[in-house]
């Protein structure tokens, strides 16, 4: 075993809205949805035409650059439209759902007895692949590119996250044969990172080497775990997992059956009581949010939380990766003298008459304003609080502003995704765009270098 | 109003002149701005309009200080120190309440006028928001000059130290140099005989005014200054004056207790740097140590023109001229210091180590604190530089270990309906 992970830099952000450990009864949703833009830089091509039935578990496009990747529908029913943009650029797809929900059969498969190249080709065809990431870049994993090690993180720390203990609770055979697999496709180890090494569900698996970090957000973000365990370095490539997909992975495994189902946590301070809800990828908002309950107002709904999530329309639909759905309330109104009268009911790092930091376990209900202006970078000092890899965040982002490569490369440019930078985001004086400033910064790095 | 003003800035925004209004705008109210696709949903309380804000407090104490001692001093110099020195009935009183308000409030009112009115104009032809850093500026300026300094005189420097300072490097965040000690160093370059000797400290001493019962015309020398003239015999300054700040120096450099107290509020609220802070102390302590030890040693004649200041005791430097207000407010400013936590220990430890040396070497004007500050801020990019090529080289060699695999062709087995 090897030795607990501690990091000291980082934040806590303790909102309202926790969703209680319960599940809301399953509700049907009609019409499901794919947004292009959960797959970054992906050229999808369509196999179906609109009005095409499918089956779940039925290829419905695949990566043009890479037509091995096939992206599966979470359900049977019918694609009822196909949303453009500029150019014909696909930017989202629709599923009307069937009453009686068929699947494409795939045949089961012995993990224990495939080969690399049997279960390289099992996870392309049958729409698994999706769920794999690599780093560097944070794009869906090259399959023809072989991982040092893969990494799945098994803690939540972000805001209003969803517990994993609690939703994987009963899906360890799922598990295993997820990890088990992935053991076989990387010649190194596949580490998974735990809050607890005696009381989450991965401690009694194996395959994996597990890890355990003390719960200081962004302790639960895999980049943070990546560098404390095996930091990327140039020209490696490290795969990343996300734990629920792990479910889905397992069962197709278990029963030939791609089983879109995920339990998300629907939290925020705008949420009527907050709980859990099994429903399935790309599902449709309404329905999930007329069971639970949300408060009337102007409200900001986000697929995933509120530091890396996507903003959604209230009858948009679930993105691909979301395990999350949070709804907290928009924030734009003026607020008199409000950048020199004392705040208490706002999350701040310091204490310029920003009083958060006498009470450490209050929760907040936060709303979507700015707080302020867009400014160049001014304070310094302060992401490093924050940020607890061992990369200079600032020199690095500017870096990355002023597309200098080399200087990218240098200073570790290779070893983030956007998410890694979400609380210096949150926590900028500036009201800087970091995500967005390393996602370009990214692209560049990966059409100049790549 | 709110309504009204929205309406306002709708009605403006496409005009030239819209920063403008945004920035008396923005003044009263925090927009109505909302996070944006691509990143976080919340962000926390704290902007450049707070953060400078909260500078702006630690300075207030200071400039009152300020106010009054312009006051304290001047009838001072003409009746002489009061014998029984009371701080309600000899310093904190209408008449001195009265100099101060004449002599420190232009400084002020100029200071923001000419500064901020700069700022608007290179907002609007640049078609930038106004931006934060001079509200700092402002307010430090009139701290760091000599109580008399004609108002024509501070004008100009801030114009000055505005455009040449930072507008031109492309405006808040993008200077080299400190803005407020670029205006100084403009001043002091500019007009020397206005910004040393003896004459310049103490309100109405350059327009002659005299003693009472007697001829000559009142002088207020600094601590400095007769430690480099070696005149320490004449010195009567007790320990307690030059700690709470009873002396004459630039308007709000002088009580080295409220200075501390606001530096203590700046690390709390984690506006500045405390690691500046403490390497610069220590740097300072450290020259003025070794200076000791040359007296001590016997390594110079107590005739030699730099013996009084060396000999003074190394951690008096900090109580004394204008280094601890230079230490808190002005190498503590993040855009020109260094801006790695490393990089920060380094130059606040050089900082304060040139601080006292310039202090003992300087022949014409013995405070050196400026100097010392504007020079790291040219040296705080190679600082940081030599800091960052740490983290890059340690990545390198980890790189040497990096495991990569070649590229293979993986089987593809057909898609399987039944």
């Amino acid at each position: 075993m090897s030795q607990d992970i501690r990091i000291k830099k980082g934040l806590d952000l303790n909102l309202v809205g926790v969703a209680e450990q319960t599940f809301q009864k399953e509700v049907a949703s009609a019409t499901f949805g794919f947004y292009l833009d959960d797959f970054h830089a992906l050229t999808p091509k369509l196999r179906l035409k609109e009005g095409a039935e499918v089956k779940a578990g039925e290829p419905l496009f695949y990566d043009k650059n890479n037509p091995d990747i096939q992206f599966v529908s979470p359900v049977s029913g019918e694609l009822v439209a196909v949303e453009r943009g500029e150019r014909r650029k696909i930017l989202s797809i629709r599923l009307l759902a069937d009453k009686n929900q068929e699947y494409v059969k795939h045949p089961k498969l012995s993990v224990g007895e495939a080969s690399r190249e049997e279960l390289l080709g099992y996870f392309l065809s049958t729409g698994l692949w999706p769920f794999i990431k690599q780093r560097p870049f944070d794009l869906i994993a090259d399959p023809k590119q072989t991982p040092k090690a893969i990494f799945v993180s098994g803690l939540n720390t972000g805001p209003l996250n969803t517990d994993l203990d609690f939703v994987l609770k009963g899906s360890e055979d799922k598990l295993q044969a997820a990890l088990s697999a992935l053991k076989k496709l990387t010649p190194g180890a596949v580490h998974v990172t735990v809050a607890s090494k005696k009381n989450s569900v991965f401690s009694t698996l194996d395959d994996i080497e597990l890890h355990q970090i003390n719960q200081l957000h962004p302790a639960g973000l895999v980049g943070t775990q990546i560098a404390q365990i095996d930091p990327i370095n140039k020209g490696e490539v490290v795969w990343v997992v996300g734990a629920q997909d792990l479910v889905i992975i397992g069962e197709l495994l278990l029963t030939g059956q791609f089983n879109a189902t995920r339990a998300i946590a629907v939290a925020g301070s705008r949420v009527t009581s907050p709980k859990y809800i099994k429903t399935k990828i790309g599902a449709e908002l309404g329905p999930i949010l007329e069971a639970i309950g949300v408060q009337e107002g102007d409200n900001r709904f986000i697929a995933g939380d509120v530091l890396t999530g996507a903003q959604v329309s209230s009858n948009g639909h679930l993105r691909y990766y979301a395990t999350q759905l949070t709804v907290i309330p928009e924030g734009n109104d003026y607020e008199f003298f409000g950048w020199n009268k004392p705040v208490f009911n706002k999350i701040s790092p310091t204490r310029a008459l920003t009083f958060s930091w006498l009470n450490k376990n209050k929760a907040y209900d936060l709303n979507t304003n700015t707080n302020g202006e867009h400014r160049a970078f001014v304070v310094t000092g302060s992401y490093e609080e924050v940020f607890p890899l061992d990369i200079y965040p600032m020199q690095l982002l500017k870096a990355c502003m002023v597309k200098d490569l080399d200087e990218m490369e240098q200073l570790g440019l290779y070893e983030v995704a956007p998410e890694d930078f979400s609380l210096t985001e949150f926590i900028c004086i500036s009201k800087q765009s970091h995500q967005a400033i390393i996602r370009e910064g990214l692209d560049i790095l990966k059409q100049e270098l790549g | 109003m709110k309504q009204k003003l929205h309406e306002i800035k709708e009605r403006v925004k496409d005009k030239k002149w819209a920063p403008a209004f945004n920035a008396i705008h923005t003044f009263l109210y925090t927009p109505n701005e909302v996070t944006h696709k691509g990143g976080t949903h919340v962000k926390a309380a704290d902007d450049l309009k707070r953060t400078m804000n909260t500078v702006i407090l630690s300075l207030v104490p200071c400039l009152l200080f300020g106010i009054f001692n312009a006051g304290y001093q001047h009838y001072s110099a003409i009746e002489g120190f009061p014998q029984d020195f009371s701080i309600f009935e000899h310093f904190v009183n209408w008449r001195n309440l009265v100099v101060g308000l004449t002599t420190v409030l232009p400084l002020l009112i100029v200071s923001y006028g000419v500064g901020l009115a700069i700022e608007f104009v290179f907002a609007v032809i640049k078609g930038h928001e106004v931006e934060e850093g001079y509200l700092v500026t402002g307010m430090l300026v009139p701290l760091i000059v000599p109580v008399d300094t004609p108002l024509w005189m501070l004008a100009i420097a801030v114009a000055f130290g505005v455009v040449i300072g930072k507008e031109v490097f492309g405006g808040t965040g993008m200077n080299i140099l400190n803005p407020a000690l670029t205006i100084r160093a403009f001043l002091f370059f500019a007009y020397p005989t206005w910004m040393s000797g003896d004459k310049v400290w103490v309100h109405g001493a350059v327009d002659g005014v005299t003693k009472a019962n007697a001829t000559d015309a009142i002088s207020g020398e600094t601590i400095l200054g007769y430690l480099a003239q070696n005149k320490t015999d004449e010195m009567t300054y007790s320990l307690s004056e030059m700690f709470y700040g009873f002396i004459p120096g630039s308007v709000g450099e002088t009580s080295t207790f409220l200075i501390l107290l606001g530096g203590l509020f700046l690390v709390f609220t984690k506006i500045a740097s405390w690691r500046i802070m403490v390497s610069a102390v220590l740097g300072a302590l450290a020259m003025g140590l070794m200076f000791n030890a040359v007296v001590d040693f016997g390594w110079i004649q107590s005739y030699s023109k730099f013996y009084s200041l060396m000999a003074f005791d190394f951690w008096k430097h900090l109580i004394v001229g204008g280094l601890a207000f230079g230490i808190v407010y002005m190498a503590t400013d993040p855009v020109t210091s260094s801006q790695t936590n490393r990089g920060k220990w380094i130059y606040g430890f050089l900082i304060g180590f040139i601080s006292v040396m310039i202090r003992v070497f300087n022949p014409g004007y013995p405070e050196g604190v400026f100097l010392a500050i504007l020079l790291m801020n040219v040296f705080a990019p190679t600082i940081d530089h030599y800091v960052v090529q740490a983290n890059v080289k340690r990545r390198l060699k980890r790189a040497q270990h990096a495991k990569i695999y070649p590229a293979n062709e993986p089987a593809t087995l057909e898609t399987q309906t039944v």
